[in-house]
């Protein structure tokens, strides 16, 4: 650690002193699930317990296949690839028309779309479930995959009107006088230099769209066609006192996000971060 | 502009106005609703088990917000002061860690720390304290700050990260003006880093102001508002009363309340953040 002032020794220390410690808090409770998960299906257990019966992956297995944790997972991968795309799309489309389109009313419209920033999720569950079940909707992908687009489009529209905003007009009104239509504009001379917002845009909803809770759980109510994590809600209910066969499943579970996060790890939290600035 | 407003409009605003419309109506999601006009509000503001999850609401944001935001503030300026920086990206990305993970998994894994035979407990015996092991989320007592404490490990990374992309922002050379007007860490930190991070914690605020208010996974999976009613918040009532206990219309005017107290709650923020210092 080089630093240009010379300091007092325990000061140096100070910061990554902190720091470790807040890394351990955030650690420390994943490890005690990572270890319970490992463990001999059945037996008691404490806390943070070190793996000396052998190490369990049966756990893991019996998750999958027995507690039907295979066909959740899929389902929740469904909903993702139904929702991510079209999301992403419907939010571009709005943000480049917002920010290079004299849109009559255009304020307007984007200041309705901002109030849906402010509707928890609580309020238009309880209609969403007697409308959508009126339409034969509930129990379905369409039906829950309509509702988190709709849950989601604030933010998205949000985010790419704030990046085509960014972008030089003089850009947009070069292709303009070379004859260009407004859609060609968009794919062939914006796109190109908007992959980044896009793929921070496709990452938050991604994630958005497997964490999501209450909508699968009221709006899908047969526990087959849950998405993984109400389907683990479920589970907690059934299978309270077997430990590390929850903790696999948990496991399980949060494994594609925590992927998805590590991969793409400085888009998502430059999204978050930027995104909740510039609002 | 129509792929985006269609679908918002028919499953997001549509939805919101038809909850407010239910919530005139005495309804119990079967038979045909009754107009009852203010009936349902009156209740929300009388019932003492909806009074209660307003408080509980209310304490959360201490949790949620008030506690992380003061630990980010503390990391933040504890780093801010120094200039190297390898391993922040590290750091980073660890601490942002309980902010991707879904929120019913949080509540798995800190229900296995607040177990029995559960982490906390076990840690408690090693260092000889084991007569204050409790069942922490079935006590009464406990289970509201234990829960309080999950929100405050979920939002807590996302504050320091936030402010400490604040600091980079802060000239360091204001922090060398300051010391050599004899400032100690203590005046810096509130003369300093804290006014200069007022955009970050206004964002923060309003983050987990909402997340407070709206909690509902976290205490579902964990208490389910229990024991008894002790750890009831208004997204676990709304969920009851529409779903378990037939009352629609109640449950909506409920949602109804909850949208206002958030919508007015983030514009407070907003203009608090604006007024300059």
């Amino acid at each position: 650690m080089t630093t240009p002032v010379p300091r007092r020794a325990g000061r140096g220390l100070a910061a990554p002193a902190v720091l470790a410690v807040f890394c351990a808090a955030v650690l420390v409770p994943f490890l005690s699930l990572l270890l319970a998960s490992v463990q001999p299906s059945g037996t008691p257990l404490t806390g943070f317990a070190l793996p000396t019966h052998g190490i369990h992956l049966e756990n893991f297995v019996h998750a999958w296949s027995r507690a039907g944790f295979g066909p959740l997972l899929l389902s929740s991968a469904v909903i993702a690839l139904a929702v991510v795309p079209a999301a992403v799309l419907c939010a571009t489309l709005a943000g480049y028309a917002l920010a290079t389109m004299d849109v009559p009313g255009g304020g307007k419209l984007y200041g309705y779309l901002l109030l849906g920033l402010a509707i928890p999720t609580e309020v238009t569950v309880i209609p969403l479930y007697y409308d959508l079940r009126a339409l034969g909707l509930t129990n379905t992908v369409p039906g829950l995959a309509l509702a988190e687009i709709a849950a989601f489009m604030p933010f998205g529209v949000f985010w790419m009107r704030a990046h085509f905003a960014t972008m030089p007009r003089s850009l947009v009104e070069a292709a303009r006088l070379d004859g260009a239509s407004p859609w060609t504009t968009l794919w062939r001379v914006l796109m190109p230099s908007s992959r980044p917002a896009v793929t921070t845009l496709g990452v938050l909803y991604f994630v958005w769209s497997w964490n999501q809770f209450l909508l699968p759980l009221i709006l899908v109510q047969d526990p087959g066609k849950r998405t993984a994590p109400a389907g683990l809600g479920f589970f907690t209910g059934q299978y309270d006192v077997d430990v590390p066969l929850l903790a696999a499943a948990t496991l399980i579970v949060i494994a594609p996000v925590v992927v998805v996060y590590l991969f793409f790890q400085r888009h998502f939290i430059n999204g978050v971060l930027s995104g909740a600035l510039k609002g | 502009m129509l792929p985006a407003l269609l679908p918002y409009t028919l499953f997001a605003v549509l939805p919101a106005l038809h909850a407010a419309y239910l919530s005139l109506y005495a309804w119990d999601g079967v038979t045909l609703p009754s107009f009852t006009g203010l009936a349902n509000y009156r209740q929300v503001f009388a019932d003492p088990q909806l009074r209660a999850a307003a408080w509980h609401a209310g304490a959360l944001i201490v949790f949620f917000s008030v506690l992380p935001i003061g630990l980010g503030l503390v990391a933040a300026a504890v780093v801010a002061r120094r200039s190297g920086r390898r391993g922040i990206t590290v750091v980073r990305t660890l601490l942002f860690l309980p902010q991707v993970v879904p929120l019913v998994a949080v509540a798995i894994i800190w229900r296995w720390v607040y177990a029995e035979d559960g982490t906390l407990n076990q840690a408690l015996r090693a260092v000889g304290l084991g007569r204050f092991a409790d069942s922490w989320l079935g006590s009464f007592t406990w289970s509201l700050p234990a829960v309080g404490l999950i929100g405050t490990w979920v939002v807590a990374g996302l504050c320091m990260v936030l402010f400490l992309s604040g600091t980079q922002r802060i000239d360091q050379e204001i922090y060398e003006a300051a010391r050599m007007d004899g400032a100690g860490p203590l005046r810096e930190f509130w003369s300093v880093t804290v006014p200069l991070l007022r955009p970050e914690i206004a964002v923060a605020l309003s983050i987990t102001v909402i997340a407070a208010l709206s909690s509902f996974d976290l205490i579902y999976i964990t208490t389910g508002g229990g024991p008894g009613n002790s750890t009831v918040v208004p997204g676990i009532l709304i969920y009851r009363l529409a779903f378990g206990g037939g009352q629609v219309g109640l449950a909506s005017a409920l949602a109804v309340v909850l949208t206002a107290v958030i919508s007015v709650a983030v514009l407070v923020v907003n203009r608090l953040a604006r007024e300059t210092p």
